[in-house]
């Protein structure tokens, strides 16, 4: 992140021209969001939500535990689905295309949205390279020669092939947890999508392993859009291009990383960036 | 329960006024070695110095600490802002020397017969500095904006004062180096209105989050 000052006249251009001038913001966003309510029974934990998440870019989500973070994550590739009390209100749109249209396959709203989680889940009994092509093979593909090439390419993408190449039939739990980590990224590159949602990836690894993960993000973000929820406010401004504010469900700021972090809007992103929530 | 983060960024906050407050008293000592051709005084107003430099030193050690804490938005901007002011203090207790070093000087000459008003200048740049430190103290961004166009008027005073000791220096050509030496003690007062000004623009910073340094005064106005 660049935390340089930003002069008098440069926010006066960011009052004329909200959008960064980047290659990414010529692009269509990845996701718009658009009056995104959750609730489970008779509680809501997400309140009429709007954003726009732009492609080829790291968003951050932060908030205090509890503010629906997660559930605004998991809302993006369609994962309430699987909850039978969860009732999704509002627009999702990945590219454009409704998320929640009555046509919309969960699969491959999925597919094109992957997935990585706080604590690794690689399938512990599975070989290395099994674990990075079990969604290929979930989805028909046999072509041994494409799932070795899509293997390589995954754990190269993950930056962990060089660690494995030379033992790619061991079982996924002889790795490090931040291997694990990684193998799970690279789990759910290997089906090809379009964005990857994070959930608190490196909050259980060391700092060496979380430069890697870190490391990783920004080079996966020329070609992928990331969305990654985490508590550390650091890594968000270390990573994130924009950061989105989250309290009780609501959505309170939502801006570039480098305003967010050194002269947030709201009061009360202020005192959570701070730690003065409360 | 108080924020422990909080009792450090107000140690830092002591530690800065602290400073300030010797910064202020060196260049008041050397003002009064100047006019009361004071020879002890003056060589106090330098030997003390060694106190600003590392009082200095001390704000950016705990400012550094404070960093590695990684503070963010009004926190991040405190501790930066309060490293710049130190570094503003410290030379202005440098331009004190240089005040006290020329009053030194002088003290061993026969005075000199010419007006200016160096203390009326003295008194400006002073009061810009203690404005724009109790604006940090305060928080009060219209307080720091209030000290800047101050700035004009002190660069006016020297204007004023290197043009009456030219003028001087022509009808006496023996009274050259005593001119010189008053020119030197000018040039300095400008500075500590210019270290001033920025403290006030540090201030801003703090208070907005909007970085004026650089910014033409003509546009400079109240939010």
């Amino acid at each position: 992140m660049n935390l340089i000052r930003t002069s008098a006249e440069e926010n006066l251009r960011a009052e004329r021209q909200p959008a960064p001038a980047s290659a990414a913001a010529l692009k269509p966003p990845a996701f718009t969001v658009k009056n995104l309510s959750i609730s489970f029974g008779q509680r809501q934990v997400l309140k009429s939500v709007s954003m726009e998440i732009r492609a080829c870019t790291v968003t951050a989500i932060i908030g205090p535990s509890g503010c629906g973070k997660s559930t605004f994550l998991r809302a993006l590739n369609r994962m309430h689905d699987l909850v039978p009390e969860a009732r999704v209100q509002g627009d999702v749109r990945l590219f454009g295309e409704d998320s929640y249209a009555k046509e919309a396959e969960p699969v491959v709203v999925r597919r094109r949205v992957g997935m990585v989680f706080q604590k690794s889940n690689p399938f512990p009994t599975m070989s290395i390279a099994d674990n990075v092509t079990v969604g290929l093979r979930l989805n028909g593909i046999r072509a041994r020669s494409l799932l070795t090439e899509r293997t390589e390419q995954a754990l190269r993408m993950a930056a962990l092939w060089e660690e494995v190449k030379d033992r790619l039939d061991a079982q996924a739990i002889s790795l490090s947890g931040g291997q694990q980590q990684r193998l799970c990224i690279a789990r759910a590159l290997a089906v090809q999508p379009q964005v990857v949602l994070m959930d608190e990836p490196a909050s259980a690894l060391d700092p060496l392993a979380t430069a890697k993960i870190e490391d990783l993000i920004l080079e996966l973000k020329r070609d992928y859009t990331i969305v990654i929820v985490t508590h550390n406010m650091q890594q968000a401004a270390r990573m994130s291009d924009e950061t989105a504010f989250f309290y009780l469900g609501e959505l309170i700021e939502f801006g570039p990383t480098n305003r967010i972090f050194t002269r947030p809007k709201e009061k009360r992103t202020e005192d959570y960036v701070t730690g003065r929530f409360g | 329960m108080e924020h422990h983060f909080d009792l450090e960024l107000n140690e830092l906050k002591q530690k800065l006024l602290a400073m300030a407050s010797h910064a202020e008293a060196a260049v008041n000592d050397a003002m009064r070695a100047l006019a009361e051709r004071d020879y002890d005084l003056a060589l106090r107003v330098k030997a003390n110095d060694r106190l600003l430099d590392e009082f200095e030193i001390e704000v950016d050690d705990l400012a550094i600490h404070l960093l590695a804490k990684a503070p963010l938005a009004s926190d991040l901007r405190l501790v930066t802002v309060a490293m710049k002011i130190s570094q503003n203090l410290e030379r202005v207790g440098d331009e004190a020397t240089k005040i006290a070093k020329r009053a030194r000087d002088l003290s061993q000459e026969p005075p000199l017969k010419v007006t200016v008003d160096l203390r009326r200048m003295a008194q400006l740049a002073l009061n810009m500095l203690k404005s724009a430190l109790d604006s940090f103290v305060h928080r009060d961004s219209a307080a720091a904006r209030a000290v800047i166009p101050l700035d004009k008027e002190v660069d006016g005073l020297n204007k004023e004062i290197n043009r009456a000791l030219a003028r001087h220096m022509a009808e006496n050509p023996a009274a050259i180096t005593r001119c010189l030496n008053l020119i030197i003690v000018s040039k300095s007062l400008e500075r500590i209105a210019d270290h001033a000004t920025n403290v006030a623009e540090e201030v801003v910073y703090l208070c907005e989050a909007l970085d004026i340094r650089h910014t033409p005064k003509t546009q400079l106005s109240n939010p």
